[in-house]
């Protein structure tokens, strides 16, 4: 006995800084630098975004024009017009159809992987449920373009089939099954305690749902729609293939739009920097910023609380 | 450091001095004034939530490492206050902790207890098969995985990861060894053998023993302290407190289990 | 009075009790039929994928460059260009997302940085990925065009992997908090630092689940188009990209100019590729979900 101490002693295992230390220190701040990284990335892609468009959008665009007007020609001559009203729309349209679809497909089969499915079968569905999850964008807007669109003029015997009706639909596929992964997860975290004790009383398993495990999820529920809005307000490549891009204020959902993102990614190719064109569409992006981190925002503090509460 | 530790009384290895220890608003122990001396079994008993393990905890200074914890006043290690140290590392290197549930590592039997002579930058295979070697028989434990070091160590028993921990508390070399309640999740005969070595290490360290069994103070403790709901309420030689010779009628309660 | 009684005490079903259990078969056959009737459509469009992709997947098609104005041959230069992107921006995003995810399981206090890094967090998995391109092209094309050169594999990968860390960094975060806290503590008491802890106790134990997150965001990068458009991608190059200064093709990309900018292409050719597309991203899904059903298996506590 003693060889280590002594040896520790001849290292100065007292109270003295040695090599672990100074390591420690150095990972500390290293990890403190990788922590932070996520804060730094999303100011520096407002800052870039803002630093091409935001001088533009503040000084030289028509506000009345850009948000009431629907005509968006950015290369007319010689008075181009950035009118994005038809823009919005044509998200709006798109997103809002989608949801028709994806909320109620999406929280149905929440609750039923959650509450009513077992063992096996849960576990088969949870796993489908992320694998669409995982198909591309590109992939589902090209399943638009190929599969929806003949489907639709066939069925609807309509002219033309890259519509809102087709986006939507393919945006309700691809934003549900995350939506579904959201939900059933507020679901889970219902205390079991909470349905065995309305168990107890007698209540059916669809009573212990709709009367206790619903309403005590119910800002994990919310969370998951907005989160799937900010999803399908944001999808670029699925949008733009599959709605037809055509600038048009909606009436039907067999109308063809064109959505924001849509329009930055098939026009910034012909622009050139500086031009004004090229700043329109940095300000589009600007704008389509403000509004997820906006709903990002809003999901946050509804699923941790105002204050900041322990996840 | 050694003159600073020979200036003071000879028997004094802990000296703890109006610590006061928090969670948050709840105050697990209030305004505490001991000490622990060189070479004794220092036994703390007392019903649960009382401030014991809280003490542990702020004389190896884990309050920094947990949120919420606060620690005030003093706790003096060899002379110094472990606050003042500037490696705490090197701090807790010194001293033992066996926990109340044993924690094998989830590596091989060998790599716990060669975990902390590594970490002190021990690299020889042969010191490092001493190291293990001899604190495995120390632990009791050496007959029974001396043909399976190799396997992992969480896979052992209760009360063979129990003795898997102190073997690698004793790795440490420490001067001061903290014990947890430790016999909670061990079988009667292993808690026997656990005490036959600690009664052995006496000499060479110093032992703080928190126990939930009266009786097992009684057999290992030469001081008791009891702690009452956060307060120390009576600190005296083990033999006379068990002779009810106690300055509060609390301690004679609890001793004649009358609660906790 | 005295049937009401009987009534009351007996155990045989009343006639609201029998109404709740029919309403919980139908609720319950209803919300199945909305389950199918979400993963159904999908495993159809699938298996028209796999009908009309696979005559156009052969060996040649995965080894050959694109002949004839990419209406013919295969598509090895944008296979090529894929596997360049994502590994560049692995390199890029794993050690960083790495480091991330240890800050918050394992220092960070409970603040209000904490909670702005995680709002941070979701904004950057949330932000569109068209304004993740712009970002890309602001950035890396532009701003670090000294270094980068313009649009080329390194600006692209990097857009990439800025857009894939929340995956790297929530699935790190679970698998490093999966490993006890005990651990930690036994560790930290025999003297070990934190970083000791992290590397020698913490990191080797989630190392696997660490890697089911790093294949999920392998699966990300592959599908991603929109973020490399303007950074690095580009619709044909005749020759192979050579170092992280190229431009090059990239699977998704080519997929999107098949299928939607270019005319008279034959139609099995978006297909294949299409299919190829999926394949990979699916199988890739499928490998994190096996190994994760078997790490569960085999846990060492």
């Amino acid at each position: 006995m003693g060889a280590l101490r002594e040896e520790s002693a001849q290292r100065g295992i007292e109270d003295r800084i040695d090599a672990a230390w100074v390591w420690d220190r150095i990972a500390k701040a290293v990890i403190f630098i990788g922590g932070i990284s996520a804060i730094v990335f999303v100011i520096s892609i407002f800052i870039f975004v803002a630093k091409e468009g935001l001088g533009f959008a503040l000084f030289d665009l028509d506000k009345s024009q850009f948000f009431g007007s629907p005509a968006w020609r950015p290369t007319s001559e010689p008075e181009p017009q950035f009118g994005a009203l038809a823009l919005m729309a044509g998200t709006a349209s798109v997103t809002g159809f989608a949801m028709l679809i994806a909320v109620p497909f999406s929280l149905g089969s929440a609750i039923y992987i959650s509450e009513f499915a077992t063992g096996r079968k849960r576990e088969y569905l949870k796993i489908l449920v992320e694998l669409l999850a995982a198909i591309p964008s590109v992939v589902w807007g090209f399943i638009g373009l190929t599969i929806m669109n003949p489907l639709i003029i066939q069925v609807f015997n309509v002219p033309v089939g890259l519509t809102i009706l087709n986006a939507g639909v393919i945006l309700g596929l691809m934003a549900a099954p995350i939506m579904t992964t959201i939900a059933e997860d507020a679901l889970k975290a219902v205390p079991d305690g909470y349905r065995e004790a309305a168990e107890a009383m007698g209540a059916t398993r669809w009573q212990v749902i709709r009367w206790v495990v619903l309403p005590s999820a119910k800002k994990g529920l919310v969370a998951a729609i907005l989160l799937g809005v900010g999803r399908g307000f944001g999808e670029t490549m699925a949008v733009l293939m599959a709605s037809g891009h055509a600038i048009n204020l909606p009436t039907s959902p067999f109308d063809s739009v064109r959505a924001l993102t849509a329009t930055i990614a098939s026009e910034l190719g012909e622009t050139a920097r500086g031009s004004e064109h090229y700043k329109a569409l940095f300000t589009l992006g600007i704008l389509l910023f403000l509004v997820t981190f906006t709903i990002n925002l809003l999901a946050d503090i509804l699923v941790r609380g105002r204050k900041g509460k322990k996840a | 450091m050694v003159e600073q530790s020979k200036a003071l009384a000879p028997l004094e290895k802990v000296r703890v001095r109006n610590l006061t220890i928090r969670y948050g608003d709840t105050v697990a122990l209030k305004d505490a004034s001991f000490e622990v001396r060189e070479n004794e079994v220092f036994g703390i008993i007392g019903p649960a939530n009382s401030g014991k393990t809280s003490f542990l905890r702020a004389i190896n200074r884990m309050d920094e490492m947990t949120s919420g914890m606060h620690v005030s006043g003093e706790v003096i290690f060899n002379g110094k206050d472990v606050s003042e140290w500037r490696n705490l590392y090197a701090l807790r290197s010194r001293i033992g902790v066996v926990f109340p549930l044993p924690v094998g590592l989830p590596m091989s039997i060998y790599q716990n207890v060669a975990f902390a002579a590594k970490l002190r930058g021990v690299k020889k295979k042969a010191n490092l098969d001493e190291v293990v070697e001899r604190c495995l028989t120390r632990a009791a434990l050496w007959d029974e995985v001396k043909d399976r070091l190799n396997s992992l160590g969480s896979l052992l028993s209760g009360g063979q990861q129990q003795r898997l921990t102190i073997a690698r508390a004793l790795s440490q070399e420490p001067e001061l060894l903290l014990l947890d309640e430790f016999s909670i999740a061990v079988d009667p005969v292993t808690t026997m053998r656990i005490e036959d070595v600690l009664k052995e290490l006496k000499s060479e360290m110093t032992i703080i023993l928190v126990t939930n069994l009266v009786q097992q103070a009684r057999r290992l403790a030469d001081r008791t302290a009891f702690f009452l709901n956060g307060e120390v309420v009576e600190v005296g030689d083990t033999a006379e407190l068990f002779k009810r010779n106690t300055k509060d009628q609390r301690t004679t309660d609890y001793l004649e289990g009358r609660f906790g | 009075m005295s049937v009401k009684q009987h009534q009351i005490t007996s155990f045989e079903a009343q006639p609201l009790d029998l109404k709740n259990r029919r309403n919980e078969r139908l609720v319950r056959f209803f919300l199945g039929w909305v389950t199918m009737l979400l993963i159904l459509p999908v495993l159809l469009i699938l298996g028209v994928l796999i009908y009309k992709g696979s005559p156009a997947l052969s060996w040649a098609f995965f080894t050959e460059m694109p002949r004839d104005g990419m209406t013919a041959g295969g598509i090895l230069p944008a296979l090529i260009g894929t596997l360049w992107l994502v590994g560049v921006a692995l390199t890029a995003a794993v050690p960083l997302g790495i480091a991330a995810a240890i800050y918050l399981s394992e220092y960070a206090p409970d603040n209000m940085l904490t909670r702005i890094i995680n709002l941070a967090i979701i904004n950057l998995a949330g932000v569109p990925s068209i304004v993740h391109a712009l970002f890309g092209l602001g950035a890396f094309v532009i701003f670090l065009k000294p270094l980068t050169g313009g649009t080329c594999i390194l600006a692209a990968s990097l857009t990439l992997a800025i857009m894939t860390l929340p995956v790297v960094i929530v699935s790190t975060r679970e698998s490093l908090q999966a490993v006890p806290r005990q651990f930690r503590e036994a560790c930290w008491s025999l003297g070990a630092t934190r970083w000791q802890t992290i590397r020698k106790v913490v990191l080797p134990n989630s190392i696997s689940g660490i890697l089911t997150g790093v294949i999920i965001q392998v699966s990300m990068t592959v599908g991603e188009t929109a973020p490399i458009m303007y950074t690095g991608a580009v619709t044909y190059v005749a020759f192979l990209p050579e170092s992280f200064t190229d431009e090059t093709m990239a699977l998704s990309l080519h997929l999107y100019n098949l299928a939607f900018v270019m005319q008279d292409v034959p139609e099995s050719l978006p297909f294949g590729v299409a299919l190829a597309l999926v394949g990979v991203v699916l199988t890739l899904n499928s490998a994190s979900i096996a190994f994760r059903m078997h790490l569960r298996g085999k846990k060492k506590w």
